[in-house]
């Protein structure tokens, strides 16, 4: 269960647009059932005391929104952004995506989100409500008389389980409490590839991203690709590719996609939680990441405004790219 | 109506595989897939697979023919293979329904030929649902999840398996299966039938009509204010299409091979900023426009053009794996008359 509750942020909100401080709200709204949450610009009280949500299946990052509502409508934002979510908001100022004084940002603490996906394996299909209460949620499923109690702990989403952060690194205004940078478990997986063999390694990505199907969620919501065009949707770029033609093809737009947000990637994880083949496409991010630290020093994306990512400044002590080569395992 | 033992199953698959192939459900990692069935498989449970069945006729790309330049002539090569006989087993309701829908783009004339030859040698054997779940809404649009159609139907029990054939293909199944079937009385379906509809009575999207929609509507629904602040937060990616059993649209491009040209065609997605584009640009500049052209597809075009049937079968898949949540549940219920959520 979130720490801070819905009512003081809708509280807030209707406060702020009452007093024409900003012109729309964007938060999430309620769905057709208990988790299928929506972001929404909000406008009036009656919309957000009816629809405003916030609890432990608010876990879509609203900062990508902001490029393009900021430049159509009138007057400022106000956003709710979680801390993670304060890290994609500051690579994009540091990338003049956005105008920062159209934005009113209020930063809020989060406990984690969940996924769905587990609380499904967990329960049973067939979710009839969920209900988010201290540390647990009851679910009641169409089969089962009896609601279930899951400990949230157990379904939280995998990058909350890895999360990097507590801390709210950009805001206007807090409410509740913001935290620490944590020491994190991230890495753990991508040591585990990098110590494969390169023929498993080559295995393990053919397995996954041969189920791509090329839906471009993970583009389309990634904080990091705020490309007007993407080259891939441009039939005169040349390389524009709807379906991977061959098995090459299949990895090239995802390979290519992890170099340009490499040193610009926050590692959200909204690539992973949108992908509808469950591609764990954020491992790709995360080893340039974790490369990125060894080879010039630990580097966090999205830290803070105007910082110049490793591969695209230049020091003296620069690796020279040999000894990039020889530092590698495999 | 025929039998069989529920432990009998992999010498049933064994028995079908032997001259067809046989893709059945299977559970993976990551959700249930159609997969080819070879001994150790197991059929899976789950209602929804990853995606749905469309694409073994309509697969997401394949070659349509291909160029190979020598000099000044250009050879032109066909590049359809013999398809040869399979069957699809274990197709939910909803998804049986879907193949209706593309059957009606595919098969009129001038017919896709490459769709129909697929058709020609596909056997689909559905299955009945007995656990639906919140996501499922195909009542919505007059599928009865417990009365599956396609070739043949299988209503699944605790114990056994049973048969009914409902096509002069699939009576030529249940023979190749004659020795492994027993006949049956339908007491166990019936039952299995009558619970089904219990279930289907409690689902959340019970009450969702299609009222409001239908093939004189464009008028009415065109201008709705409403269309804006549904499509407020779509990403514009491809994922409700590509995971849908109805959605038809494709591309068709060439691909140079260094040598030759291959001209295959894919999956395209009206949520693209680049679908359909021609020479003058794209008539659908935001993704306003291109959100209410899928759903206006869905309620209203293609019903105009395919006497009142929707192509829409209520299977879920975008309820489930939509990045924003947004769907045609939520679209049906703000401007279809009564905003119930």
């Amino acid at each position: 269960m979130q720490k801070i509750s819905r009512e003081s942020l809708v509280e807030k909100a209707i406060a702020m647009l009452q007093a024409h401080e900003v012109s729309a709200v964007l938060g999430w709204k309620k769905g057709e059932f208990d988790y299928d949450i929506t972001p929404a610009l909000f406008t009036d009280a009656e919309d957000l005391q009816k629809n405003f949500v916030w609890n432990d299946f608010c876990g879509a990052n609203f900062s990508k929104y902001l490029v393009e509502k900021t430049r159509n409508i009138e007057g400022k934002i106000l956003t709710f952004l979680k801390p993670c979510d304060t890290y994609s908001f500051n690579q994009l100022l540091t990338e003049h995506r956005f105008d920062r004084e159209k934005v009113y940002a209020i930063g809020i603490p989060c406990e984690g989100m969940v996924d769905i996906k587990k609380i499904k394996d967990a329960c049973g299909e067939g979710i009839a409500s969920i209900a988010c209460e201290e540390d647990v949620l009851k679910v009641t499923t169409l089969y089962e008389d009896a609601p279930i109690a899951i400990e949230t702990e157990t379904v939280l989403a995998e990058r909350c389980l890895a999360c990097k952060s507590k801390k709210h690194v950009a805001y206007d205004e807090l409410l509740g409490e913001t935290g620490e940078v944590l020491e994190s478990n991230r890495f753990d997986e991508v040591e585990r590839l990098e110590a494969m063999t390169a023929d498993e390694r080559f295995a393990f990505w053919q397995n996954e991203l041969s189920r791509c199907i090329r839906c471009n969620a993970c583009r389309d919501v990634c904080p990091a690709c705020t490309c007007e065009k993407c080259v891939f949707d441009n039939p005169n770029s040349g390389v524009e590719n709807k379906a991977a033609a061959n098995s090459f093809e299949e990895k090239l737009f995802h390979i290519i996609r992890a170099f340009h947000v490499a040193g610009r990637c926050t590692d959200c994880g909204e690539c992973s939680r949108v992908c509808p083949q469950q591609i764990p496409l954020h491992l790709l991010n995360r080893k340039f990441i974790h490369d990125i630290d060894r080879f010039y020093g630990d580097y966090q994306a999205g830290a803070e405004v105007g910082s110049r990512a490793p591969l695209v400044d230049y020091t003296l002590d620069d690796l020279e790219a040999s000894e990039i080569f020889e530092g590698r395992d495999n | 109506m025929r039998k069989c033992s529920l432990s009998a199953q992999d010498t049933l698959f064994a028995k079908l595989a032997a001259d067809a192939t046989l893709y059945l459900p299977v559970d993976t990692a990551d959700g249930a897939t159609y997969q080819k069935w070879e001994s150790g498989k197991v059929w899976s449970d789950a209602l929804n697979t990853n995606k749905s069945p469309k694409e073994f006729f309509f697969p997401q790309m394949e070659d349509l023919m291909a160029f190979k330049t020598a000099g000044k002539t250009i050879e032109l090569i066909d590049t359809r293979s013999e398809t040869e006989d399979f069957i699809v087993f274990g197709v939910r309701a909803c998804d049986a329904k879907s193949f209706e829908v593309l059957d009606r783009v595919f098969l009129t004339e001038p017919q896709d030929s490459y769709y129909a030859n697929r058709r020609a040698h596909g056997t689909i054997v559905t299955v009945a649902c007995t656990r639906p779940i919140e996501t499922c809404f195909c009542q919505t649009f007059g599928i009865d999840a417990a009365e599956p159609q396609g070739d043949v139907s299988v209503w699944k029990t605790e114990t056994d398996l049973y048969f009914n054939a409902n096509t002069p293909r699939g009576e030529a199944l249940l023979q190749k299966i004659e020795g492994l079937t027993e006949e049956a009385d339908a007491s166990a379906v019936e039952a299995q039938k009558e619970q089904i509809q219990k279930v289907l009575k409690k689902l959340p999207l019970k009450d969702l009509t299609t009222d409001g929609f239908g093939g004189d509507k464009t008028e009415a629904l065109f201008d709705r204010p409403e269309w804006k602040t549904l499509s407020e937060a779509c990403l514009g990616c491809g994922t409700c299409t590509f995971v849908c059993p109805t959605c038809q649209c494709y591309d068709i491009k060439d691909f140079s091979t260094g040598n030759g040209v291959v001209r295959f065609r894919c999956w395209d997605s009206c949520m693209y900023s680049d679908f359909t584009k021609m020479a003058h640009g794209n008539n659908r500049l935001t993704q306003v426009e291109r959100f209410r052209q899928r759903f206006m597809h869905k309620l209203v075009y293609y019903p105009a053009n395919n006497d009142g049937l929707y192509s829409c079968v209520g299977c879920g898949r975008c309820l489930a794996k939509c990045p924003i949540s947004m769907n045609i549940v939520k679209v049906m219920k703000t401007l279809g008359g009564k905003e119930t959520c």
